[in-house]
């Protein structure tokens, strides 16, 4: 659906050139929620940016849709454009205007002139964000979540295809930020909307994204599933984000606890089966072993529940491989390394 | 003692004289008010839209318009009266009276509210005009779907004190016969020196000034939301 290729951009701030992005390989599926991640700096607000020609790159190709968007003049660019919605951290509403007319503002600008058929489609959008009474009100009557889902409605006016998230929940507190995660997920299912979003919080990955990118320096230093990039993470910026939505410090993560024999030490992942079966306390009870929890979480990536624990494998031997081994057929996934 | 008698009664003072360079100096600024927004407004949104990073960066365009902008706005109002004489003529026929002094007022007045819009333009956010660029706005559906109607109280502001300006001004061209109010205190107020015409002209100025600022006001916080 989405591919960037090689893609390089550099600003030139006082005759310096300072590169945003460096060599840059990103291919997002139809349909999927795909997030990036990085700190302020990494040059993830660039790159999605680059999706919509807000910016242009320095070198490297885009292709949409199988569209070489590079190629579009002003006209074609414009047009492609209203099919590609987007929102932002601080909404960018305009003020001046009533929530129905800052909705209705891409459908005019799409050449639409029939009142009531703007009317009508207004009503429809606002209906879906669940603002149907605040139709007459100005932005600085709503809340922050309420004008995030104004900027939604304004976003999805034109039926994209595409809808890019710039930061959409940094500037909203926790429970907003869950329901507007909620909103932009049911309207993934509901219109079959590609989703791409920035921002520098794992729990809005883990949240909503079937895949994820994580940026740094204007690299991409890792990326892949959701569940295996947040369970095991291999770049050290990864493992910094997930730790931060743990709210581990990096000592903690290992979870080697004072006294406890290094060796015996494992990381186990549990997912799918692992998670609806008593497989922990089976393999314990059958082969004899105990286990010391050293550290745990469990929790859910987007709807998949999985837990990871590290744990002190403590008995015989022959009874730990035993036990390792039954874990893992069980599909519990064991490091000993990691 | 008589005469300070007679000069605080207003005795001197032909009302008929007064009540025409009122509406001379209404004329004069509403001509001259008109033509100014209709010229200044365009003149102030190329500004904005050639300067450096904006919509439609053009660093050429931009330092030529802006030049052009500083050189009128450096010139002492009274000097663009007397150097545009010819132009006024040539334009109007008349260097005199209401029509003479239009000309020169709206070239003193139209850089003065250019670059006062293109400062309330600024004050917009640049978000919505990125949330516009990635709508598939144009530069004109940027320009008169956002841009303007964000900037309307700054604009309306602008207005305001370029009008005030303006007063300032039609008053000035009294110097070279542009006739209102400014006229008659310069003729009889300082050649005649009958303070009491200059005492009643001041007044009027005054509440013609008082009553634009609060009607400019009230309009800045009814387009505020």
């Amino acid at each position: 659906m989405i591919h960037l290729s090689d893609i390089h951009k550099s600003y030139t701030v006082h005759k310096n050139t300072i590169p945003a992005l460096r060599g840059v390989d990103l291919s997002i599926v139809q349909g999927e929620i795909f997030g990036v991640i990085g700190h302020s700096g990494a040059g993830k607000s660039t790159l999605i940016r680059l999706i919509n020609l807000l910016e242009r790159p320095t070198q490297g190709s885009i292709t949409v849709g199988g569209e070489n968007i590079l190629a579009f003049d002003d006209r074609a660019l414009r047009n492609f454009r209203r099919k590609v919605g987007m929102i932002f951290q601080h909404f960018n509403l305009l003020s001046s205007k009533t929530v129905a007319d800052n909705v209705s503002f891409p459908i005019r600008i799409a050449g639409e002139k029939d009142e009531k058929k703007i009317n009508a489609r207004v009503d429809e959008l606002l209906a879906l964000v669940g603002l149907s009474s605040h139709k007459l009100k100005y932005p600085k009557q709503l809340s922050g979540g309420e004008k995030q889902r104004v900027g939604i409605a304004r976003a999805l006016a034109n039926g994209p295809h595409i809808l890019l998230c710039d930061e959409a929940t940094s500037a909203l507190d926790p429970q907003t930020t869950r329901s507007i995660l909620q909103l932009l997920r049911e309207i993934n299912e509901k219109l079959k909307l590609t989703i791409v979003l920035i921002t520098h919080e794992m729990d809005v990955i883990r949240t909503i994204c079937d895949r994820v990118a994580v940026i740094d320096g204007g690299k991409i230093v890792e990326s892949g599933p959701v569940a295996q990039v947040f369970l095991h993470p291999q770049h050290s910026t990864t493992r910094n984000f997930v730790m931060e939505s743990e709210h581990m410090s990096a000592d903690e993560s290992h979870g080697e606890g004072d006294g406890v024999e290094p060796a015996t030490v494992r990381r186990l992942t549990f997912m799918n089966t692992a998670m609806t079966q008593p497989v922990f306390t089976q393999v314990a009870r059958e082969c004899g072993v105990d286990f010391l929890i050293l550290n745990g979480r469990f929790g859910k990536i987007k709807s998949t529940p999985c837990g990871q624990l590290t744990v002190s494998v403590q008995g015989a031997a022959d009874n730990t491989r035993a036990a390792l081994h039954r874990l893992a057929e069980a599909g519990v996934v064991v490091e000993e390394n990691f | 003692m008589e005469q300070v008698l007679q000069t605080l009664m207003l005795a001197g003072v032909n009302w008929g004289d007064i009540g025409w360079a009122s509406i001379d100096t209404l004329l004069m600024l509403g001509g001259a008010l008109s033509l100014t927004l209709i010229l200044g407004l365009p003149l102030g949104v190329a500004l904005f839209l050639t300067a450096p990073k904006q919509v439609l960066a053009a660093p050429k365009a931009y330092s030529a318009i802006s030049f052009v902008v500083n050189i009128l706005r450096s010139l002492p109002f009274v000097i663009l009266l007397i150097a545009m004489i010819p132009v006024t003529v040539w334009l109007t026929g008349t260097s005199l009276g209401v029509a003479g002094a239009i000309p020169p007022l709206v070239v003193g007045g139209t850089p003065f509210f250019a670059r006062l819009v293109e400062t309330s333009l600024r004050e917009v956010d640049r978000g919505i005009i990125e949330a516009s660029q990635a709508m598939g706005a144009s530069v004109r559906q940027i320009v008169m779907g956002a841009l303007l109607p964000e900037a309307l109280p700054g604009i309306i502001a602008a207005a305001t004190v370029t009008a005030i300006a303006l007063v300032s001004y039609t008053a000035l061209s009294g110097v070279v016969g542009g006739g209102g109010l400014g006229d008659l205190a310069i003729r009889y107020g300082y050649q005649r020196f009958q303070l009491d015409v200059m005492f009643v002209t001041i007044i009027l100025l005054l509440i013609m000034v008082q009553v634009i600022q609060s009607v400019g006001n009230k309009l800045v916080i009814h387009f505020s939301r």
